[in-house]
């Protein structure tokens, strides 16, 4: 079992596509401090590999994506830069 | 984050998703002035793109009309706007693609007596204009104003681009200390230019626009880049700040501006 980070901020981008899925996932962690994790909820099953893929390119660290019920996916992204 | 609407988040979304850009650099796009010497081969380029980016005030200047031989290369007008003012064909060009941004065009010859009043105000100037004189003015005007100046020029399949950063690299007096003489040079109505010759001159200038705007990369600081378009190559060629040079360098001869028409007619 790995253990529950209570995230700093949620957002949910249900009903969303590419690549607005990734901007407001990235506006959002822009306006977070380093250390902060943010909570996304997402039901675009593309950007459930492609969100964590970019984070990572842009230095954040993927806490978690998994897949909570038929629909939705919850990805995890800790601020490891600015 | 929600300082943009949802508008702007899909209009902008491709260069908000690179990391060099993002939210904070969008800003920065959306508070820029820049303004642009000329509405013609280069400055439609630029223009159009800028626009497209975001940026939040453009001004242009240019006092000629649209003529069917333009239209080649001058990509912000169209059939539509023959007759026209090029500032009002480009801003209505503009306007439609993207009424965020403030356009505010000048139908006057950009003059001694007008640039430093209407540079200004703006924080990044581009040169698209097609004669010496002008190029000249310009570039003192900036060095005067300290006023960062992406300088573009083309000639029938050759281009020129070179960021000017007054202060800490070279200017446009460093590389050629005197207008070369009328004559030797031929204008744009003499030598030909395929058109996307100036699509690729007005594009790199409206990139390093960018770049400056938000602080990333580098940019061609003391540097001229050529485009060889037969060849297909591009060459960079240092040029160094010139210590002695007359409106730069550290005794400046230039401190005002010149009548520049004159000096370039009087040159030969
Ligand atoms: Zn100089």
């Amino acid at each position: 079992m790995e253990e529950d980070i209570k995230p700093d901020k949620k957002i949910s981008i249900k009903g969303l596509v590419c690549p607005y899925t990734f901007v407001k996932a990235k506006l959002a962690v822009e306006d977070m401090k380093v250390g902060q994790v943010l909570e996304i909820l997402l039901d675009f099953e593309e950007a459930s590999k492609s969100i964590p893929k970019s984070m990572e390119d842009h230095g954040q660290k993927v806490l978690k994506v998994e897949k909570v019920n038929d629909t939705d996916w919850i990805i995890q992204i800790r601020k490891e830069k600015e | 984050m929600s300082e943009f609407t949802e508008e702007q988040l899909q209009k902008y979304s491709r260069q908000i998703i690179l990391p060099e850009v993002g939210g904070k650099g969008q800003k920065k796009l959306l508070n820029a002035k820049v303004f642009i010497v000329g509405a013609g081969g280069l400055g439609c380029p630029v223009g159009y793109y800028l626009t497209g980016a975001g940026i939040g005030r453009i001004t242009i200047i240019d006092n000629d009309t649209v003529e069917l031989s333009n239209l080649q290369r001058q990509i912000a007008h169209s059939v539509k706007s023959l007759g026209k003012l090029k500032v009002d064909s480009v801003s209505e060009t503009f306007k439609n693609l993207n009424p965020d941004v403030n356009i505010v065009g000048i139908p006057q010859k950009i003059t001694k007596d007008n640039i430093m009043d209407l540079i200004k105000n703006h924080d990044i100037v581009v040169d698209g204009s097609d004669n010496f004189p002008t190029r000249y003015l310009v570039n003192d005007a900036c060095v005067m104003l300290k006023k960062p100046l992406v300088s573009g020029a083309i000639l029938k399949f050759e281009g020129h681009v070179t960021t000017i950063i007054p202060g800490q690299g070279h200017c446009y007096r460093c590389l050629f200390e005197e207008m070369p003489p009328p004559g030797l040079v031929p204008s744009c109505q003499e030598a030909g230019v395929i058109g996307a010759i100036p699509g690729v001159i007005g594009s790199l200038q409206a990139i390093e626009v960018i770049k400056l705007i938000l602080g990333k990369g580098d940019v061609l600081k003391n540097t001229l880049l050529i485009y060889d378009a037969l060849k297909t190559t591009f060459r960079k060629v240092k040029i160094p700040k010139n210590p002695d040079c007359p409106v730069c360098g550290s005794n400046p001869t230039i401190t005002e501006l010149l009548d520049y028409d004159a000096e370039y007619c009087a040159a030969h």
